[in-house]
């Protein structure tokens, strides 16, 4: 009949103003700066460098516990070009004892990344992993939407706690290159007359 | 006591120009009423906006505003004073007195119509004698400010949306008389005052209001369209139709201005409504015969309350309509069932007293009304739309 489709409406829309004081799934919302969902787990802003601390409540060794070795893969990906690496001219021992070279300056602009995430999936050393911060607001536009590499710096404590089970799986997959590297030196160890000859450099594979 | 609280107004009143001398006595009685009208319409305006924007958002499963001050309440004091100091930007080829009159006509214009409006017992500016012809006079001068708007801004939006609200306002005008025409036939006169007495009865415990007769309801319901498409509100905005139109006939004006236009649309859906609560809901009269020792001023503003939220959940649930089914519902729909109406009421007015002219009309009406919906529906297919060129 004619009006029908009206009432019901209106009965609809009666039944949310009403219900939302009484049930909570009629209310959704969530008053954000004073209460605040937790993001979910694949939940992907920025990218951060990880680095790995032997002692976490430390962040003083982020510059030697960093796992980025100025490959510039992750530079040249990116699609809006937002990555700046200067390499270094002299190596330093990474997290394996094997001497790499570093990062003398590492900015990713935000105010360009548009979070594709393509860095995290090309960097061989799983050295730079998404963010879930996404309260970045500033007043300088310019310098402070650049972030330098202390500010990228986030322990590797810090990526286990955003992101669980993607850190277990990069873990396991840390330990297992390492334990490889490992056994290839203790069998070297083993055989000095045969090996004597070959350069180290094949080593890290 | 009772007596006292339902005429406190209208003793405070007196107690006030008691001081002055005798010659300046009805002069003052005249402001005063003004300025009360005046100053209680805009405060009204303001607490309805913001329990607007609360209601709404309940409607849609969020809070509303709850930032300035506790609830939220305070929000229209912020939203003042931002309109207060904004700039006032008039476009350098818009005709400028025209464009500066404009917010000034509709808002008087609109408050006009309250001088006639018994907003409780012996509470009325002026007692008309054709009141309900004084309030149609004052609304339809609101289009005039509208049009003004429109043409002067010199905007496309702006012209477009001043023609729409023109087609709107004058279509639905008529249906906005005739479905009151009905209530004049009946009580036999036009001042509202009479109305108001003339429903001031009771049968049992229940009161003899004009919208619990079949010609009442039915004239009450095309009333209610009609007043909604009078003053904009949605589903009839088209005239502002921000989707379509930025803001219609008010996309030139800002700051101030702009507020009074905003102004304008509440103080018009107030007045509208206590028309509409005068003609059909009984006025100031009570609801129940024992609850006459409530104040009668409490149960006029009751009753426009409850209409400005039966607007805002009418806001809070229908879609805008489209130019031409708004022009097809008008004249198609609402002015017929009007017109039938009119010859109902002049039915009930002559089969007498008795029970036979609550079926008569109540058969009539509700016959009409199925049979209008269906041959108006006849030809449209509801469902899922389909489109053919994707097939």
């Amino acid at each position: 009949m004619l009006g029908e489709g009206i009432l019901k409406g209106m009965a609809e829309t009666a039944r949310n103003f009403a219900g939302s004081f009484v049930f909570k799934d009629r209310l959704t919302t969530v008053e954000y700066p004073e209460e605040r969902i937790a993001p979910a787990e694949a939940a992907r802003v920025f990218p951060f460098l990880v680095y790995d601390s032997k002692n976490p409540a430390d962040t003083a060794d982020w510059e030697a516990g960093m796992r980025c070795v100025a490959c510039q893969i992750c530079e040249k990906e990116c699609p809006p070009k937002c990555i700046f690496i200067e390499k270094s001219k002299d190596k330093k021992p990474d997290a394996l004892g094997k001497p790499q070279f570093y990062p003398t300056r590492f900015d990713i602009d935000v105010s360009v990344c548009m979070s594709c995430q393509i860095c995290v999936e090309v960097c061989p050393f799983e050295a730079i992993k998404m963010d879930t911060e996404f309260e970045l607001a500033t007043d300088d536009r310019f310098g402070g939407l650049l972030l330098d590499r202390e500010q990228l710096a986030k322990s590797n404590e810090y990526y286990h706690e955003i992101h669980p089970t993607e850190a277990a799986e990069v873990d396991a997959r840390l330990a297992g290159e390492k334990a490889k590297v490992d056994a290839k030196a203790k069998a070297k160890a083993a055989a000095p007359a045969l090996t004597q000859a070959i350069p180290q450099e094949g080593a890290g594979d | 006591m009772i007596a006292t609280m339902d005429q406190i107004f209208v003793l405070f009143q007196h107690w006030l120009v008691s001081f002055l001398p005798a010659s300046l006595q009805p002069l003052a009685i005249v402001l005063l009423s003004v300025v009360a009208i005046v100053c209680v319409f805009p405060g009204l305006f303001a607490l309805t906006t913001v329990l607007e924007r609360k209601g709404l958002g309940r409607i849609q499963n969020r809070l509303g505003p709850n930032r300035v001050g506790p609830y939220g309440i305070l929000q229209p004091i912020a939203d003042g004073i931002k309109s207060l100091t904004k700039e006032d930007i008039v476009p350098s080829s818009a005709n400028a007195p025209v464009h500066f009159l404009a917010p000034v006509v509709l808002v008087v214009a609109v408050f006009m119509g309250f001088a006639v409006l018994p907003m409780g017992r012996n509470m009325v500016l002026v007692d008309m004698d054709a009141g309900l012809l004084f309030f149609f006079a004052m609304g339809a001068s609101t289009e005039v400010s509208v049009f003004m708007a429109g043409w002067s801004s010199r905007n496309k939006y702006s012209l477009l949306g001043a023609m729409r609200a023109v087609a709107q306002m004058i279509s639905y005008e008529v249906v906005l008389l005739l479905s009151s025409v009905a209530v004049v036939m009946i009580s036999g006169s036009l001042s509202l005052t009479k109305i108001v007495e003339a429903q001031n009865h009771y049968s049992g415990i229940f009161p003899h209001w004009y919208i619990f007769t079949p010609w009442g309801l039915a004239g009450f319901v095309m009333y209610a369209i009609a007043a909604t498409a009078e003053t904009n509100r949605s589903p009839f905005d088209l005239p502002e139709g921000e989707s379509e139109l930025v803001a219609g006939y008010h996309t030139e004006y800002s700051g101030f201005k702009f507020a009074l236009f905003f102004l304008g649309e509440y103080l018009a859906m107030f007045s509208i409504s206590g028309l509409g609560t005068t003609l059909f809901l009984g006025g100031w009269t009570a609801p129940f015969s024992f609850l006459v020792w409530v104040p009668s001023w409490i149960w006029f503003f009751s009753k426009l309350m409850l209409s400005i939220f039966v607007f805002i959940w009418m806001r809070g649930t229908l879609p805008r309509l489209r130019q031409d089914q708004l022009m097809n519902f008008a004249w198609k729909f609402v002015l017929p069932f009007t017109l039938l109406n009119l010859m109902v009421t002049a039915l009930w007015r002559f089969l007498g007293d008795g029970w036979e002219r609550w079926i008569f009309c109540s058969a009539i009406l509700i016959a009409a009304y199925v049979l209008m919906g269906r041959v108006g529906m006849y030809r449209e297919h509801f469902g899922p739309r389909r489109y053919r060129y994707a097939e």
